[in-house]
């Protein structure tokens, strides 16, 4: 184990030296880890999941952890996650598609419970017919509980998002849990150039009682969440109070833009802001918008990219801004059911511009020419059919 | 610091509640009562919603009386009758999701023993039936097997009472209950000799008669817990509403279980016996 000096997080994430690695989306995960202070992770095997909590699994055993174990099953694993943070510690899990559903009732149950946490979520496809190839539906199951959620498009976004999910995670007037979703295989399997920051570095230890809700310690009076609470009265009271408790989670969430701003530089990233026609991506779906943006552009068509790193909370404004002049906006996704393009409808106006797709799912790759297509389509090109890649 | 938190800071006791100078004051907070003097200290719980003739609302009363370090407890429990209790007394209680709590237990006392290597903060999930024996059972075994050191104590009303009397794993074969129009097709599960198999190094079971008995097992269960491993309480403590009880009959109902399949009884490592003999020991010659 490197001898590591606490730093503060903005010049870890943001200033400190970088050097560069090739690495895999799994390893990304675990070098955010070693660098975040983690007091304890629990792990279950999921594929594609498994192999960043082997990882993390070994930094504990290296001592960059404080504390590790294989739990029984999902639910108890994301409920024990809820019990260490309620008792102050900073923790970590990480889950694919069915151990994701199998954990969801705890999982969606942390934002009431103000969880600050960060969970991996490495996507795979949702039973059934059995499979485990990446498709990211699940995350559609993850939009409406208050959980912040990124979706990481690379090794690199995987790094940085992981990272900076801690101190996002913990600010006082956020202190929700952090899901760094991304695809399986695609980016947890396969090795991508990652910049990293040194890794005799590491976050502040977690600050529980810079806290919205103090920890259940015995060190401090207790919020006492539960007295009186909701669960036990049908009047009038009952339900304002829980109602006031709905708000203030999605107020937090709203509350974590600034960080998210500060953090990552932004809910998206814009290539090419004077376009004609945008892809409006997020995840690996981006990677390929990205090389039909690059495509269109050596083709001297007017293409641009919009980049969604935070799907919660949703760049809602941002987008109405960007895509204000936009003549179509295409949405490429890894599931069936679109809920990027759902979202991207929804918060915009003119929604017959949004091009419903290309969709892949059950786990195929997305190949650049489908994008291609629609933007021949939008653009009322007519093109022979022909090999890009 | 747990006694710290429960003090009132100077100049502020004229404007505290009543019952909160009066627990500060004449509570169990840093000393330890005797279960026998109920009623003449300031109790941890005193209103609750529980049902008229509650013989699980009484069993909690001696639970908190008995507890050896109150200011740092905490308690643990899940949707069912005894948190109606659980969730009103002045001690620490985290309410998670359905049967979770050996998993939220494990969790909360690993933060807890990294954070706080050197003091005991105690951990107890109080739960029924239905939350440790069916829908928590994969985490309670599982909390055992892994030597989580905290006391799972079961208060086994045979029912889920707080839903409208269903059938739980714990019910009595034979018994008609609601989701069981035929009568339970299967025997009552047998917690106590599970615990002893997954791993806890203390277990007892007892139907609540004796309430000097049971601030003992409560006591005994906490302290080999902080120790040594995992800890388990079977207790009985009856529906008098799904089983029809009449309330001036919940007492002999308790002790005529106790003389059949709830008689008194207690087992522990010999490690956990030795440590006990040589504390009891101790405590006569102070």
């Amino acid at each position: 184990m490197v001898e590591q000096k606490v730093v503060d997080p903005d010049y870890l994430i943001l200033e400190a030296p970088r050097e560069r690695k090739f690495i895999t989306g799994s390893q990304a995960f675990a070098e955010a880890i070693k660098r975040a202070n983690v007091d304890i992770a629990i792990a279950y095997p999921i594929t594609p999941q498994s192999e960043t909590m082997h990882l993390v699994g070994d930094l504990w055993a290296q001592g960059y952890v404080k504390d590790y174990y294989r739990a029984e099953e999902e639910y108890g694993a994301m409920s024990a996650i809820a019990g260490a943070v309620r008792g102050g510690a900073r923790a970590f899990s990480a889950t694919s598609g069915p151990g994701l559903l199998r954990g969801l009732e705890a999982i969606v149950s942390w934002p009431g419970h103000r969880i600050p946490a960060v969970l991996g979520v490495m996507t795979r496809v949702v039973n059934a017919p059995l499979s485990i190839q990446p498709d990211n539906v699940e995350i559609a199951y993850l939009l409406h509980s208050g959980l912040i959620v990124l979706h990481a498009e690379n090794q690199q976004d995987v790094f940085d998002f992981t990272l900076a999910g801690f101190p996002i995670s913990e600010k006082v007037d956020v202190y929700l849990p952090v899901v760094v979703a991304t695809e399986g295989f695609f980016v947890t399997h396969a090795k991508g150039y990652v910049e990293l920051p040194p890794e005799d570095m590491k976050l502040p230890p977690r600050d529980p009682y810079k806290a919205p809700v103090p920890p259940t310690d015995c060190e401090i009076p207790p919020a006492r969440i539960q007295r009186d609470a909701p669960v036990q009265k049908s009047n009038f009271m009952s339900y304002l109070i829980h109602a006031v408790w709905q708000q203030e989670v999605w107020s937090a969430n709203e509350r974590a833009r600034k960080w998210i701003k500060h953090y990552l530089g932004g809910l998206v990233e814009v290539v090419n802001p004077k376009a004609e026609v945008f892809i409006v991506a997020s995840g690996c779906a981006a990677a390929q918008g990205r090389e039909a943006q690059r495509y269109a552009e050596m083709e001297g068509l007017n293409v641009g990219l919009v980049k969604v790193k935070s799907i919660r909370p949703f760049p809602a404004q941002e987008l109405r801004e960007i895509l204000k002049d936009a003549k179509a906006i295409i949405v490429p996704e890894h599931n069936i059911v679109g809920w990027l393009c759902k979202e991207v409808k929804a918060v915009i106006p003119n929604g017959e511009r949004v091009v419903e797709g290309p969709r892949v799912y059950g786990g195929m790759t997305l190949p650049v020419e489908l994008i291609m297509d629609e933007i021949y389509r939008v653009l009322g090109i007519k093109k022979e059919k022909k090999t890009l890649v | 610091m747990g006694l710290e938190y429960v003090k009132i800071s100077p100049g502020f006791e004229r404007y505290m509640p009543r019952d909160y100078v009066d627990l500060v004051k004449m509570g169990q907070f840093g000393r330890q009562v005797d279960v026998m003097d109920l009623g003449q200290f300031k109790e941890l719980v005193e209103d609750h919603p529980m049902c008229a003739g509650c013989y699980m609302a009484y069993f909690i009363r001696i639970f908190y009386a008995s507890l050896p370090n109150p200011e740092d407890t905490i308690v643990l429990g899940t949707a069912g009758c005894a948190r109606l209790a659980l969730s009103q007394a002045a001690v620490p209680f985290i309410y998670g999701n359905y049967g979770d709590t050996n998993a939220v237990a494990s969790g909360l006392k690993r933060a807890l023993t990294i954070r706080f290597p050197d003091k005991h903060k105690d951990v107890v999930v109080i739960a029924g039936d239905g939350g440790l024996m069916d829908i928590g059972f994969g985490m309670t075994m599982h909390s055992w097997f892994r030597r989580e050191k905290f006391t799972t104590i079961m208060v086994d009303n045979e029912v889920y009472g707080n839903t409208g009397g269903q059938e739980s794993g714990m019910s009595p074969k034979g018994v008609q209950l609601k989701m069981a129009p035929k009568g339970k097709q299967f025997d009552k599960i047998n917690a106590v000799e599970l615990a002893k198999v997954a791993g806890c190094v203390y277990v007892a079971k007892l139907s609540p008669t004796n309430p000097k008995r049971i601030a003992k097992v409560i006591r005994r269960a906490i302290l080999a817990a902080r120790h040594f491993g995992p800890t388990f309480i079977h207790a009985y403590t009856s529906c008098n509403i799904e089983y029809s009880i009449p309330t001036r009959e919940v007492l002999a109902d308790a002790r005529n279980r106790e003389k059949k399949d709830f008689k008194f009884y207690e087992w522990m490592t010999d490690e956990v016996k030795e440590y006990f003999e040589e504390m009891e020991k101790k405590e006569v010659k102070a």
